[in-house]
């Protein structure tokens, strides 16, 4: 009979491996609480041992991810978890650095999830991402993580959208930045509350994406490079115009510019937040975390898995009903058992 | 009077003009280097700058710290510069300044200098470097963005074109791209788009008529290579190229102004740590693509002591090399006949060869929009050069004598002295420094300096306004080369330039194939992908080996953590603690390991990662290796180290150790 059970059920003890005979595994319920705590110094090793795919480490995943589950918290995390994404060259990461300084410069507290577009080729990866977001190294509240995108351009790395659920328990804003468009911030937009697709003047690409309707119309529309003049006051009046063409004309549109002086950062701030406390949040992570553990089950499972879950719809609508606080690796272990079950 | 036959020359030419890239430590001390070697039948000058100076730092600068007077002089302001030059006439002296970034205030700093020995600007005679975009792709001393640069570099031509007009106000540099990895025809495409992109920009700060003369103002700083009969090649090709541009692009009439003039350093790249004697071979035949054909022989030539790969050379491996220059000038035939390749089969052949496949590339780079907009393009280009490069002499193809073949030696009675056969700064220089630009501060006219530097500030902002007046007014009042940077930092931001790794191709070989199978059992083994961070911590921009190594890392399997270059400790630590990674790797050329190093350490001990094992590669003594390891540095890397999929292997077995997972490679 094949299993759905993702690992056996692995407790304290475990055999010691051939290849790893004295490796040592976090304690991932300590580690959790720490982050409930506000202890900023356990994100290393949180994202350590979300990351890592050892039966043991993932075991210790669970269990820190329990710890900062909304029931474990008694609400949602939180932290403010917001996508940007865009394509490359548009200025992401510039105005990333005058984001987190605004951000800081208000005593919040920030991680950044730098996915990197940077391809696998022979299944490593260059990560440079980080080094293009300047901040204070001292600054012990800004915390910046950088992952490899895996196969697809501008896709989530595979740990993202957990690094974010528990990261958001610890800090006050947590943001996942992606490369990409017409795919990627749909894949975002499932992992946080809030997401701005940032395009630069004459980026033609990103408007026929909307148009055409491959681009989902994000939560907050960022314009770069506004020190750039005519061309980005006709690239303002472009954008207007397509989201109005979409019945979309209430979509925030910012304005920024990232060299000196920078303006339009407030601004944005601001519209990120006013889109976060219009959103209905626990009906937004609710859902996003039942995606989230169907999509984790069909990778794990495959067709077979989700035939004996009677189909993707049949799945989602048993999860509907499933208690909404549950976190994303109980879900998946009750899609599991249920598999199991009827399989 | 009977007629010269046409193989000889009426009278043969003058020599060119001989210099020695030198300077260390402190104006004082420079200067007296100055001296001597214009004794020893030096021609003019050519002056080192050390790192801070060249990134706009002062002494005291938090970035200063282990770099102060190690690569070249510390000059921080019209004091220094004063001293510097002290007792050479400056009306007579040719003066070439290795400056970019800075060039601007290097300059001002220069032209009041020469104001207190009564020198006239419009006598002034020599070059500033100036030229930024190569600093992007390979030598790191960039400190504003690409705009602001191209404008500060505009208004140094514009304005000595009508105040200095003996003056180079820019040596466009192939030097640095060849050092970077780049092939002979990305060495002349890339380094004629650059002077396209300059070029253009002052062609919108200088009227029309003016053109000629800043066409004709633009010099050149090549490289030359061991391979010195297609080297001689690729600078016969700059020079139709030059002309072309020239005539085509800028209606530049006067023949004259269309001529190349080039200066040169030959070939660091090549030069071996292994045998470091061969090396003098190497320059001698390297200076011969420079000198051998009159139709495209060099003005001015510097060339590189035998012990680069070491360390810092001595005044006495510098005098070396100028007798080398001195014996080909004076003692050779070669000054007195006209071309030798003119009709050469050969030579025309190599010369269109490489001018079309120049021409492609520039094709390529204009479609692009031109050199500035191209810098990511041609940075992974010269990454991928590299990487290539460095392949064939991993597999042999490529043969360095006494580095991968010949490799059985004696002991080099050359490094067997005290100092092994290098200079070693004297460490108290950094603190004396630090002393003496706090107490040039504490003495000046403050509120002229404060005037000054916020005229300075409005002109920055102010686009049609040139630079330079503002900023000589601010050299004369006191002003800081730490000052004037910052005032312009504030104006224009920072910037990192692309890193180039990120589009380098994979390389493959059954070798790597098996490190690969290492990293993935070992990865398995810690549960995530080994992750490696690769870290250049103080200023020294000299990234092609950093480079090198993370491309491998990542071909190996592994997740690299790669920033660029001018990373304080701090940084590279938090960087450490944050990404979780395995293992450390830090690059240093500049010298300035000794005081880098523990700081690194320090700071990764205060970020809680002191666990994590750290290699270090670099121009390191080996006495200054033993020293590292014992203050807890894993592994030392040097240029003899060039193997670098064995490199790879005791990364992987240091983190399996580590783990305490068992590794089938390695140590």
């Amino acid at each position: 009979m094949t299993s759905f059970r993702s690992s056996p059920n692995v407790t304290a003890s475990r055999a010691p491996s051939a290849l790893d005979p004295g490796r040592r595994v976090a304690d991932g319920r300590e580690l959790g609480r720490r982050l409930r705590d506000h202890d900023l110094t356990a994100a290393s090793a949180a994202l350590n041992l979300i990351e890592s795919r050892a039966p043991d480490d993932r075991e210790q995943a669970r269990a820190l991810l329990a710890e900062v589950s909304p029931a474990a918290l008694g609400r949602e995390a939180p932290a403010h978890i917001v996508g940007i994404t865009g394509p490359p060259g548009v200025g992401k990461s510039s105005l990333l650095s005058r984001l987190v300084a605004h951000w800081r410069s208000r005593q919040r507290s920030v991680a950044v999830l730098a996915v990197d577009p940077s391809s696998r080729r022979s299944g490593g990866s260059l990560l440079g991402d980080r080094a293009r977001i300047e901040t204070d190294p001292r600054d012990r509240e800004v915390f910046i993580r950088s992952t490899a995108a895996g196969s697809r351009l501008g896709g989530l790395a595979p740990a993202t959208r957990a690094a974010a659920d528990a990261l958001a328990a610890a800090f006050d804003v947590v943001v996942i930045e992606t490369v990409g468009v017409g795919q990627s911030e749909t894949e975002v937009a499932d992992a946080v509350d809030t997401v701005a697709v940032v395009v630069q003047p004459a980026s033609g690409d990103v408007l026929q994406f909307l148009k055409a309707g491959i681009m989902e119309v994000p939560d907050v529309l960022v314009l770069t490079k506004t020190d750039l003049g005519a061309v980005a006051t006709r690239a303002m009046a472009d954008l207007r115009a397509a989201l109005l063409a979409l019945g979309a004309s209430d979509t925030e549109v910012c304005a920024v510019s990232s060299v000196p002086p920078a303006t339009g950062i407030a601004e944005l701030a601001q519209a990120l937040d006013a889109h976060r406390a219009a959103l209905d949040l626990p009906d937004r992570r609710r859902t996003a975390r039942r995606r989230h553990a169907l999509e984790n089950f069909a990778v794990e499972h495959g067709e077979l898995g989700l035939r004996a879950l009677g189909g993707r719809v049949q799945a989602e609508r048993w999860l509907n009903g499933q208690d909404p606080d549950l976190d994303v690796p109980s879900l998946e272990r009750a899609l599991a058992d249920r598999a199991e079950s009827r399989g | 009077m009977p007629e010269p036959p046409s193989h000889r020359l009426p009278e043969p030419d003058r020599p060119w003009m001989m210099r020695t890239y030198a300077g260390h430590s402190d104006a004082r001390r420079s200067n007296e280097l100055y001296r001597r070697n214009l004794e020893k039948g030096q021609t003019g000058l050519s002056i080192a700058f050390d790192l801070p100076t060249q990134t706009g730092y002062d002494p005291d600068h938090e970035l200063a710290k282990g770099e102060v007077g190690k690569v070249g002089v510390s000059i921080a302001h019209k004091g220094d510069m004063e001293t510097l030059l002290d007792g050479i006439p400056l009306d007579q002296m040719n003066t070439s300044m290795t400056i970019n970034a800075t060039a601007a205030w290097l300059l001002a700093l220069y032209i009041v200098a020469a104001e207190d020995q009564g020198v006239p600007e419009d006598k002034l005679q020599g070059t500033t470097q100036n030229d930024i975009l190569k600093e992007y792709l390979s030598r790191g001393t960039y400190a504003f963005p690409p705009g602001p640069s191209m404008r500060l570099i505009a208004d140094t031509i514009a304005y000595t074109v009508e105040h200095v007009p003996k003056w180079n106000p820019i040596n466009i540099c192939s030097y640095h791209l060849q050092e970077a990895g780049a092939t002979p025809v990305q060495e002349i495409a890339f380094t004629m788009c650059n002077a396209i992109a300059v070029l253009d920009a002052v062609k919108q700060r200088v009227p029309q008529e003016l053109m000629g003369s800043v066409f004709g103002r633009i010099s050149f700083f090549v490289n030359a290579g061991v391979r010195f009969i297609e080297e001689h090649a690729k600078l016969r090709a700059m020079a139709t190229l030059w002309d072309e541009l020239g005539r085509e692009r800028y209606g530049v009439e006067d023949e004259k102004h269309r001529r190349l003039r080039y200066g040169v350093q030959v070939n660091s790249l090549g030069l071996t740590e292994a045998q470091p004697e061969n090396n003098v071979y190497r320059i001698a035949l390297e200076a011969l693509a420079v000198t051998l054909g009159r139709n495209a022989r060099a003005r001015a030539i510097q060339l590189p002591a035998w012990n680069e790969a070491l360390g810092l050379p001595r005044p006495w491996d510098q005098q070396w090399s100028l007798r080398l220059q001195q014996i080909l000038a004076y003692e050779t035939d070669l000054l007195e006949y006209p071309d030798i390749f003119e009709g050469s089969k050969v030579m025309d052949g190599l010369v269109s060869e490489l001018l079309e496949g120049a021409r492609e590339e520039m094709h390529r780079v204009a479609e692009l929009g031109g050199a500035v907009e191209a810098v990511d393009y041609m940075k992974a280009s010269l990454v991928e050069s590299h990487r290539k490069r460095w392949q064939r002499i991993e597999s042999g193809d490529q043969i360095a004598v006494g580095m991968n073949k010949f490799t059985s030696t004696e002991p080099s009675p050359l490094t067997a002295g005290a100092d092994g056969g290098i200079l070693v700064v004297d460490p108290e220089v950094e603190a004396e420094r630090v002393r003496a630009v706090q107490s040039w501060r504490a003495e000046r006219d403050q509120a002229a300096v404060d005037a000054a530097l916020a005229r300075l500030a409005e002109t920055a902002q102010n686009d049609h306004e040139n630079i330079m007046p503002v900023t000589i007014a601010a050299a004369r009042a006191g002003a800081t080369t730490g000052e004037w940077s910052q005032t312009l930092r504030e104006a224009f931001g920072e910037y990192r330039a692309p890193t180039g790794v990120g589009d380098a191709v994979a390389g493959g070989s059954e070798d790597l194939a098996e490190v690969r199978e290492e990293v993935e059992r070992i990865s398995e083994g810690l549960g995530r992908r080994l992750k490696f961070l690769v870290g250049k911590p103080g200023l020294d921009g000299h990234s092609n080996g950093a480079e090198q190594i993370a491309v491998r890392a990542r071909d190996a399997g592994m997740d690299v953590v790669y920033e660029g270059i001018r990373l304080t400790p701090s940084q590279i630590a938090t960087s450490a603690a944050q990404e979780g990674v395995h293992v450390i790797g830090l690059s240093i050329l500049s010298g300035s390991h000794r005081e880098l190093i523990p700081a690194v350490l320090d700071a990764l001990r205060e970020a809680g990662v002191a666990d994590v094992p750290v290699v270090v590669g670099g121009i390191i003594p080996e006495a200054d290796a033993a020293a590292l390891r014992e203050a807890g540095i894993a592994a030392v890397y040097t240029p003899k180290d060039w193997n670098l999929n064995g490199m790879m292997r005791d990364i992987i077995s240091l983190v399996a150790e580590r783990h305490g997972l068992q590794s089938a490679v390695g140590a």
